[in-house]
């Protein structure tokens, strides 16, 4: 009786992956980005809509509750969707990175939801191999959301602690294995029909591994993490979908697992860093750890003097930092990057891939100010202009341009790669104070002989920079 | 359940192993510019969970699992219009220059 709707639903379903798939093609582009993700919510939009045909073919000790069930799917959809557009438009650019660890985390819960529904299905028949992906869907998508919570109140600075203690690791472990035979028990020994109890005991225990897992890794790793995190949805989805028997959850769960994964590995290796040297090392918190004195001085200037060499200077290179953004420097910087190319001044951005909070964050900010893309360089692609450069400015940055990572082996951002700031005939760092970095790393760049210090607000420091360019172009009339 | 496709065994591996090449080979070729967006993107695409949710949901036949199922359609849907609004306030903000379009 139910062909029909099963069939809107199979074709709807079909045309969502294939929207899917194109959107996320289309935003590997700048140019056709914004598109991309259009495209995909429509995919969303339609799949969504279709499942409310689910009403059609419901299982027989289902219809009962069917009225209540319809209403409780209304009542969540409209909620969930209402306050997350509401949260998402509200959010500011900078705490953007902890906005997707949340949503992922949600998604992770959800893939959780459906497993724990499917364990509670005392009327249904389980089979090892969807029981088996069931749990393991379980397991990830529990992490995923525990561990993506934690990292969202790390980012939007709720948990400022790391939290370590001696056999973290080991106790870790241990908890790990107690979740995986729990899983084991619900699948090999009481085949799907295990007392709610132990299925809680089940859940509980992978959402506390999640916490503990994520707690001891350091803010400056958390980029990572959260891409981990989210592959890590995109597998749980994936699996829930062939407990479910839906293609859509299977194309898009294992679709975002495999990107998922290797923007991962693309983000570790430009951090030049192993994932799981990200999980298990202390990195991002060791800081006031042994660190060598550094020799000479900082030497302050004016921001004015500053400007006007840049002013006169063939080429500039910026290397924006997180810090530039906290100022909400970006339009000011723009203003006066404006200023410069009028004059006749090459200017470059150099973006180092871990500027921001998350690889490309940086990107997305100084696009927020209207900056073309086509002004800004990767730092494989710019790193040997730097010796070209008359200035380099350094604002809101600090371990991305630590020349320690280089050469000092007892550090522990050594290895990483760095934009070549130092190699620039003149360097000033517009910085608030004269505090460390988020590693908590010395900076030797800071005391070189070619470096000045412009102390201040990033914004003031821009305003006063613009006044000063300014008031030379009125001067020279 | 009533479903007239079934995804089993080595159809289903078929299934798993060709999106994890197409999400593999999306995402290899994309400048670091766009790590972000596709991040936001990918998480937005994988809020489809919303769409099992639903099946779990509408299919409870106990308090325990509407309750369960409720929260599932409610993080789902979170995960999916939260990401969708991120995804696209970021990409919202691409453009070239102007200016410079005359010397590619």
């Amino acid at each position: 009786m139910s062909v029909q709707p099963q069939f809107i639903i199979d074709a709807s379903y079909l045309s969502a992956a294939f929207l899917f798939i194109y959107g996320l093609k289309r935003m590997s582009s700048p140019v056709t980005a914004r598109s991309g993700i259009v495209v995909a919510g429509v995919g969303m939009l339609v799949a969504t809509l279709a499942s409310f045909l689910y009403y059609f073919g419901v299982s027989e000790a289902a219809e009962p509750h069917l009225g209540t069930n319809l209403v409780l799917a209304v009542v969540a959809l409209s909620l969930g969707t209402v306050w997350a557009w509401w949260s998402g438009k509200r959010v500011a650019m900078t705490a953007m990175p902890q906005m997707v660890a949340l949503y992922n985390g949600m998604g992770g819960g959800a893939a959780a939801a459906i497993a724990a529904v499917e364990f509670l299905r005392t009327d249904a028949v389980h089979e090892t191999v969807p029981l088996v992906l069931a749990v393991l869907g379980a397991v990830i998508g529990s992490i995923s959301l525990s561990g993506s919570l934690i990292a969202w109140a790390k980012l939007d600075g709720r948990i400022n602690k790391t939290w370590r203690y001696s056999g973290q690791q080991l106790i870790n472990g241990a908890l790990f294995v107690v979740t995986l035979a729990l899983g084991a028990y619900i699948v090999f020994v009481a085949h799907g029909h295990a007392p709610v109890g132990l299925v809680a005991a089940f859940f509980i225990a992978a959402l506390i591994f999640g916490v503990l897992m994520t707690m001891p890794i350091g803010g400056a790793d958390m980029p990572v993490v959260i891409s981990l995190y989210n592959a890590f949805t995109g597998l749980a989805v994936g699996f829930e979908g062939y407990v479910l028997q839906n293609p859509a959850l299977m194309i898009a769960g294992m679709v975002v697992g495999s990107a998922g994964t290797l923007l991962t590995l693309l983000m570790a290796k430009a951090m030049n860093r192993s994932v799981s040297n990200v999980i298990f090392s202390n990195f991002g918190a060791s800081g006031d750890e042994a660190q060598g004195e550094i020799k000479g001085s900082q030497k302050p200037a004016e921001a004015s003097d500053a400007a006007i060499q840049m002013r006169y200077a063939n080429k500039v290179i910026i290397a924006p930092g997180y810090g530039l953004a906290v100022a909400q420097a970006q339009h000011k910087l723009y203003e006066f990057v404006k200023l410069l190319v009028d004059a006749g001044v090459e200017v470059k951005f150099a973006i180092h891939p871990v500027a921001g909070r998350m690889p490309g964050h940086m990107n997305v900010l100084l696009a927020e100010a209207g900056v073309p893309y086509d002004m800004i360089f990767d730092l494989e692609d710019i790193n040997d202009e730097f010796k070209e450069a008359d200035v380099a400015i350094v604002i809101g940055a600090n371990d991305t341009v630590n020349p320690a990572a280089r050469t000092n082996k007892s550090s522990p951002i050594y290895g990483m790669p760095i934009l070549n700031v130092d190699q620039a005939k003149q360097v000033y760092v517009v910085k608030r104070g004269q505090g460390k970095g988020y590693s908590g790393v010395e900076n030797e760049l800071f005391f070189a002989d070619n470096t000045n210090m412009v102390y201040g607000d990033a914004q003031k420091v821009m305003v006063a920079m613009i006044q000063a360019v300014k008031s030379l172009e009125g001067g020279a009339h | 359940m009533d479903l007239n496709t079934t995804l089993t065994g080595f159809v289903a591996l078929y299934i798993f192993m060709l999106a994890a090449f197409t999400g593999y080979e999306i995402i290899a070729r994309v400048p670091a510019i766009l790590h972000t967006p596709l991040m936001s993107g990918s998480n937005f695409v994988h809020g489809i969970v919303v769409v099992g949710a639903m099946f779990a949901l509408l299919n409870a036949t106990s308090t325990v699992e509407q309750v369960i199922g409720f929260v599932g359609v409610l993080l789902g849907a979170g995960n999916a219009a939260g990401g969708y609004v991120v995804t696209e306030r970021m990409l919202e903000m691409f453009k070239p220059s102007s200016k410079r379009e005359g010397g590619k």
